[in-house]
């Protein structure tokens, strides 16, 4: 069995999966009992200024039958006076010292206050720090969270008052509610951060109900926008997390990064592992489901650990990030095409439709073998789709719309013309790619068609 | 014989599992309708305790090696249970889904996982630090089997003795093929041993080794012997060539199925068979003879559906197999000519006060004799108590049952006894033996001073009990 024990610019922890500062993180109650179950850490519910909260505080996102596809909320920090926060700060450490006690925080953005909240927390014997520089809502407009994190300046000049107090690992956690990740990643790393962590909460309204136009979450008839998280946003946070990871200057200096966002599966942690994050962190799988999934969540990364060969998770950590790159450097002679197996095709001719309407017509319907027009076939023959290969521009929708387990599978097939990158085009033949003439002309060259 | 004229072919057919495996596609979908309730009910309602939840889960993310682990570790027979449980009676019978939409079909899930493990030999258990005791198992069914190989993750070594050639007892032997392949069985017992169990067969206690070899030679003995076989029927006739006894039916098809169902076109059978009694057993007999070929084929039973112990799943598929259920007919004697049967003679019966059994004492209707044509008679009347064995043991037993207490001691300390042999209340179903097991091993375990699993530290409340990464690297190559 795999080792699962993390450790996090010094913060150890008996596994990689910490609960992410949010509701489930509110009291020593849930913590404790997270404990009980296996967590690994927690970040305790941002601590700070005084707040008061609404209701209705959560609106969700469902889709086709499914809850919680994702979780809106207008919850502001903690809303327990910070004194109690902090006595049950220590009792939680005190009581389990070998677990990662991490306290966010989030205060007015003078030294002064950073510095004071600094000591509080060092005084509780908790682990690191996280400054939670994301909340999208209620306490961005009082010059907190998400307005901090969304401009680099305030980022660094604020990590670099809470590095020069703090004695232990400070954690910056990032706002999504950027157009680039990167710049605020670099002002944590100036300022010396011990480690990152990211996605926050995506700014999003949950829905409107059509009925009486009031909006999701409604509180009293008002709505706003939420901080948005749960299963639909991971691949956003998976983009993020790669833009760091592969960010040279990031590379240069690195500093390990907490995942998170949509995690609630083994899998989706592995996603996030092998994308460059060394812990993870969980919310609202737990709002969802409960402290109970950090059985599986270890199980299932243990298997799979072993299934891959690997004895610890650092063996695991980046084993994708150099794979991340970026269009000017893809292949563009490399090449797939869709096959069908007739054998378990259903004839639901979705693969048909998405190809003809909304790809690039190279699927055919047949009927006894002959190609029909579904327009104006009048037999009672049931229609089979069929890929015609040379058209195939390998765009993979037909594989991804299919209902049957390995029904359309994409193929490689032997490249039609030498391997170029579209960067090497610009550098070796600038004017195929700024003129339509010379373009034509290099795909004649080349033999490169387009149906 | 009709059977002649059915081939290899259909034969090979009709004796495949009724429930084909699920795709990855299907229990994919399936798993993820799922709620993961909080405290379920279908967790109650197994006899062993599976965390449903839990495994259905994991099969949803894929993770089946941690889904078979999760079924093995509350139930190492979960292998058949995922097959021959009652699950409408049981786990998938208290499905909060069932009340507004169709409840999660747990026994195939489970068979799902269970496959997927047993399908590499993957050992999901290490075994247990030895303690030096060791404990002798009569009766290698499931509850033998269980209790042997709860033993064997405390540290416990069990020696297993099997009067038949296989082990595996009414699993290996008695459930119909459609519901549970025999190698399923055979399967289920190498996983056993995997633990460090020993399983004798063809030994027969009494016979071939001494009661007081065990008493003396272990340091505890737990009788896991089951049932014995059919009582007489008690009527004339029953000598006739072609009155036989349901189990040993059966066990031909389970035999033909484990050496590739070949020899199910030289099992005897009836072209108007006649099945006598009406539970689980009678239900698959009938069920046999009807795929080997049988043109018609009748149960009799002197009560109502009422009384009928079989579940209403099977009534139901026996029906489907156009078997025709007589009720309230009881047969007087058993008819024939040259010594064969030709026929059985009813009597119908009705219901009349109730007997001590609580139940309405049915009685002949005079005047009301009938005959149906036979060429065929299978009798599943129940199975006679192996009261010889007990006897052996020096323990005390009620109604031809073992006496036993909750911990299923018997009166002889150093024995106990789990399983059908001490079902005088309750059904006997493969996963009650399973339970049985777990009850047994558990109070041998005390009285032997050995602890109990220790949980494992850290993360995970004592729940990961893990294959070794060789293992796990041999399942998945």
């Amino acid at each position: 069995m795999a080792d699962l024990t993390t450790n996090f610019a010094g913060i150890r922890s008996p596994n990689p999966f910490w609960l992410a500062s949010a509701p489930p993180t509110n009291s020593a109650y849930q913590i404790n009992k997270a404990f009980e179950y296996g967590w690994g850490g927690a970040v305790w519910k941002t601590i700070g200024d005084p707040v008061l909260n609404v209701s209705n505080r959560y609106g969700q996102f469902q889709y086709a039958g499914n809850r919680l596809i994702a979780i809106n909320n207008v919850e502001l920090i903690s809303d327990r006076p910070i004194e109690v926060n902090l006595k049950e700060i220590r009792e939680i450490k005190k009581l389990w010292p070998d677990r990662a006690v991490i306290v966010s925080a989030m205060v007015s953005s003078n030294e002064q206050a950073w510095k004071t909240v600094v000591q509080q927390i060092e005084d509780t014997g908790a682990d690191g720090i996280e400054l939670n520089y994301g909340c999208p809502h209620g306490m961005s407009e009082r010059g907190m969270g998400a307005a901090v994190g969304q401009v680099p300046e305030y980022c660094e000049m604020i990590t670099g008052w809470v590095t020069s107090a703090a004695s232990i690992p400070v954690i910056v956690k990032l706002t999504p509610n950027v157009t680039n990740i990167v710049p605020p990643a670099h002002a944590a790393l100036n300022a010396g951060a011990n480690g990152i962590s990211l996605i926050n909460t995506i700014n999003s309204i949950a829905g409107v109900d059509v009925d009486n136009f009031e909006i999701f979450p409604n509180v009293g008839g008002k709505g706003s926008h939420g901080g948005y998280a749960g299963p639909a946003v991971r691949p956003i946070a998976l983009h993020m997390l790669s833009a760091i990871a592969s960010d040279p200057k990031y590379q240069d200096q690195p500093v390990p990064i907490s995942g998170m966002g949509g995690v609630e599966t083994w899998r989706d942690a592995a996603e996030f592992l092998l994308l460059g994050a060394t812990s993870i962190q969980v919310c609202t799988a737990v709002m969802h489901y409960g402290f109970r999934i950090i059985h599986e969540l270890c199980d299932g990364l243990s298997n799979w650990l072993d299934e891959k060969g690997a004895t610890s998770i650092e063996q695991v950590i980046g084993g994708s990030v150099p794979r991340i790159s970026a269009y000017g450097d893809f292949d563009l002679s490399f090449r797939t095409v869709a096959t069908i197996d007739e054998d378990k095709c259903i004839q639901c001719n979705l693969c048909y439709v998405a190809c003809d309407e909304g790809a690039h017509q190279c699927i055919d319907l047949t009927a006894d073998g002959v190609r029909i027009d579904p327009a104006v076939y009048e037999g009672s023959a049931t229609l089979q789709p069929v890929v015609r290969e040379d058209d195939c521009v390998g765009c993979d929708l037909c594989s991804l719309v299919c209902p049957v387990e390995n029904c359309i599978t994409m193929v490689e097939r032997p490249a039609k013309f030498p391997s170029v990158t579209w960067n090497e085009l610009v550098r070796t033949r600038p004017d195929v790619t700024t003129d339509w003439d010379a373009m034509v002309a290099y795909r004649k060259e080349v033999g490169i068609e387009i149906h | 014989m009709p059977h002649q004229e059915v081939t290899l072919a259909q034969l090979q057919d009709s004796f495949s599992e009724t429930y084909p495996r699920y795709t990855k596609n299907e229990a994919t979908v399936e798993a993820n309708r799922c709620l993961y309730c909080f405290d379920a009910p279908c967790i109650t309602a197994c006899p062993t305790s599976i965390d449903v939840p839990t495994f259905i889960r994991q099969i949803a993310n894929d993770n089946l090696l941690g889904a078979a682990t999760t079924i093995l570790e509350s139930n190492l027979i979960g292998h058949s249970c995922g097959r021959v449980c009652p699950v409408d009676e049981l786990c998938v019978g208290a499905c909060v889904l069932g009340a507004e939409h169709r409840p999660i079909a747990i026994g195939r899930l489970q068979r799902y996982a269970t496959d997927h493990v047993f399908d590499t030999g993957a050992q999901v258990f290490e075994p247990a630090p030895p303690t030096g005791k060791r404990v002798a198992v009569v009766g290698a069914g499931p509850a033998g089997l269980s209790a042997a190989g709860e033993l064997a993750k405390r540290g416990v070594h069990a020696t297993v003795f099997e009067r038949n050639e296989l082990p595996g007892g009414l699993s290996t032997y008695g459930i119909v093929v459609l519901r549970e392949p025999t190698n399923v069985s055979l399967e289920e017992v190498e996983f056993i041993k995997g633990l460090g169990v020993d399983v004798r067969t063809n030994v027969e206690v009494g016979v071939d080794v001494t009661h007081q070899e065990l008493i003396d030679g272990y340091d505890a003995v737990i009788i896991a012997a089951g049932t014995g076989p059919v009582p007489p029927l008690g009527v004339p006739g029953e000598e006739l060539e072609g009155v036989i006894e349901a189990l040993p039916f059966i066990a031909a098809t389970k035999i033909a199925d484990k050496d590739g169902r070949e020899g199910l076109l030289s099992i005897p059978v009836g072209n108007e068979v006649i099945v006598v009694g009406a539970g689980n057993t009678a239900v698959d007999a009938a069920t046999v003879a009807k795929r080997l070929g049988a043109e018609r084929v009748t149960m009799l039973y002197r009560r109502s559906r009422a009384e009928m112990t079989a579940y209403d799943f099977e009534v139901d598929f026996v029906r489907g197999e156009g078997v025709d259920i007589r009720l309230l007919t009881q047969p007087i004697e058993v008819l024939g000519e040259n010594g064969k049967v030709t026929g059985v003679r009813c009597v119908r019966m009705r219901l009349g006060l109730p007997d001590e059994s609580g139940r309405r004492r049915p009685e002949p209707v005079p005047g009301s004799e009938f005959v149906l044509p036979a060429d065929q008679v299978i009798k599943a009347i129940g199975q006679e108590k192996l009261s010889a064995l007990f006897e052996g043991f020096g323990v005390e037993s009620i109604s031809g049952y073992v006496k036993v207490n909750e911990e299923l001691r018997t009166s002889n300390p150093k024995v106990f006894a789990a399983g059908d042999c001490v079902r005088l209340t309750g059904q006997a179903l493969t996963v009650t033996a399973a339970e049985d097991g777990k009850i047994v091993a558990r109070a041998v375990a005390r009285q032997l001073g050995v602890a109990e699993p220790a949980p494992q530290p850290g993360a995970t409340r004592g729940r990961f009990l893990h294959a070794t990464v060789n293992d796990i690297r041999r399942i998945h190559g």
